[in-house]
């Protein structure tokens, strides 16, 4: 089992159909949705956690370029800057995944990066402003 | 048996003083009771480290050649300071922003920079840009300046904060069906999330809430350095309601503090933005108790179960200065990571770092376990619960 999060762009012509529940039952795949929305333009913007064999990974992602979507891997990245984070925990409730959580013992703030999904709420929730997005 | 500030000095002084801060004291005293554990402990120390709005520093720049006075406001990395005293003295306020922020214009607007920042970057020794106007005068011919300063050049450089380490805080919720953006952070609709702001246990007037040892003139941990207790804080409200051991039912007691900027740390006096609000400062405090008798020491070895704050709708009863309660909830419970507000459990989130304020408290232990820094008796006490000072809300009379 692999997963891998990618950013999917729908043209208009695509939005409406149910591509994504051909993942799950033509290549296996399972799926989660990190973040969702359809611009004015009507042009969608999917990001998803795909997970299965890493062969029907592969072949799903085929599958979705052939039709005609736009595919990347995530390429931004959340990162936390150690020096200007001061530990206070008002990112913890911001976070929709759980990505920063507090330790018990230490009561300090750590930062799950493989579970962050980029959606970039707690970066101006902090007020040292320490989460900052690299490209 | 009660012990004397000079007598725990003295043990300071040959290194004897037994120091412990007031997260270890519950234990021992847990332990041990009160009457041993008076007599083993000469001191505890306290910490706190959140954003403390009520913050500033009054600096002097020197003359200029030829001399200048400046007058009404100025701009220090374009962030606005007042010139309202004498010619050379500068006030900046850690909620003040440049004239060109965009606020809250675009709500939720972002306040990238602002007093608190400056603050930090000059204790940091960075340069910092002044830029002055004056109307010119015989005495003072000059009407424009624009410099840098650097906090080793000029003369004296004060951190002087006129409300900070309150005694206790609210937990905020929002209860609208819109986040709201608040001082203590964005509150989600329904019930989202809850925000806290007080290092419970640890915080110093938790510690000592009659004001028994803690007063005016005590030397305390100030932003990395020593200050003093300059001051009772403003808003200091000495005589809310109290339930047993001392603790208050609302925010409780203030203190203002002041202390030589120059021997202070940026990592202790930290620029803050908070989304949709403004800017603020985090300060880091802590004050030493010294432990003269039995009754001081119970007092310090109170724990985050015993202490409770309210939690209040930051969508309707704060704004509009009810004083509606929702429930209280304990620090305990607070820390935990969720509480139960009108049937719902709701995730917490602290403003104030606990973390940092165990650094705080380690901090000053070890200041006054190798002899570096003594105790002081205050000159004045603060006022207490017995004193009748009253926090009153603003009585608002029409102009004609």
């Amino acid at each position: 089992m692999i997963s891998k999060r990618i950013v999917l762009r729908f043209p208009p012509r695509l939005v409406e159909q149910p591509i994504i529940s051909r993942l799950v039952k033509e290549y296996n795949l399972e799926f989660n949705i990190l973040k969702a929305y359809v611009t004015p333009k009507e042009e969608g913007l999917l990001v998803l956690e795909l997970m299965g064999e890493e062969e029907d990974c592969e072949k799903g992602i085929d599958y979705l370029s052939k039709i005609g979507l736009n595919i990347q891997p995530i390429s931004q990245d959340v990162v936390r800057n150690e020096e200007k984070c001061t530990h206070c925990g008002v990112c913890v409730t911001v976070c929709p995944v759980g990505a920063l959580v507090v330790d018990p013992k230490t009561r300090k703030i750590l930062f799950h990066n493989d579970k962050c999904i980029v959606c970039e709420l707690c970066v101006p929730a902090c007020p040292p402003r320490a989460m900052e997005i690299h490209f | 048996m009660s012990k004397t500030v000079s007598e725990i000095n003295e043990k300071i002084k040959r290194r004897e003083a037994v120091v412990l801060t007031a997260e270890e004291i519950i234990g021992l005293v847990e332990e041990k009771g009160p009457e041993r554990a008076a007599k083993e402990v000469d001191v505890v120390t306290t910490g706190t480290f959140g954003p403390m709005c009520s913050s500033g520093m009054i600096i002097n720049i020197g003359h200029a050649k030829p001399r200048m006075k400046l007058s009404g406001t100025c701009t220090l990395n374009d962030v606005v300071a007042y010139c309202g005293f004498a010619a050379v003295d500068i006030v900046l306020g850690a909620t003040s922003l440049p004239d060109d922020d965009p606020r809250n214009k675009d709500h939720p607007g972002l306040f990238r920079y602002g007093g608190g920042h400056v603050i930090q970057e000059f204790v940091a020794g960075k340069d910092i840009k002044l830029i002055a106007k004056a109307y010119g005068t015989d005495c003072y011919p000059r009407k424009k300046l624009e410099t840098w300063i650097n906090i080793k050049d000029i003369n004296e450089a004060t951190l002087f904060n006129p409300r900070n380490a309150y005694q206790n805080y609210n937990v905020a919720v929002n209860t609208s069906d819109n986040t709201i953006y608040t001082y203590l952070g964005i509150l989600k609709p329904n019930l989202g999330n809850a925000n806290y702001c007080s290092a419970g246990q640890l915080s110093p007037l938790f510690n000592d809430p009659f004001f028994k040892t803690i007063g005016i003139g005590t030397k305390i941990f100030l932003g990395g350095g020593t200050g003093l207790i300059a001051w009772y804080g403003t808003q200091h409200n000495p005589t809310t309601q109290m339930k047993t051991k001392g603790v208050p039912y609302a925010s409780g007691g203030t203190l203002s503090v002041i202390g030589d900027l120059k021997q202070m740390k940026p990592e202790w006096l930290v620029g803050a933005s908070f989304l949709g609000y403004g800017v603020s400062m985090t300060v880091g405090i802590g004050i030493p108790i010294p432990i003269l008798n039995e009754e001081i020491v119970k007092q310090t070895a109170i724990k985050d179960e015993e202490l409770f704050a309210p939690v209040v709708d930051y969508s309707h009863a704060y704004p509009q200065r009810k004083s509606d309660i929702l429930c209280e909830v304990s620090y305990a419970q607070l820390k935990s990571g969720q509480i139960h507000v009108k049937g719902k459990t709701v995730p917490t989130a602290s403003i104030s770092s606990y973390s940092k304020a165990v650094e705080i408290a380690e901090t000053l232990k070890d200041w006054i376990q190798t002899g570096h820094f003594l105790l002081s008796e205050p000159v004045s006490p603060l006022p207490g619960p017995d004193s009748g000072t009253q926090f009153k809300p603003l009585k608002e009379r029409a102009l004609d």
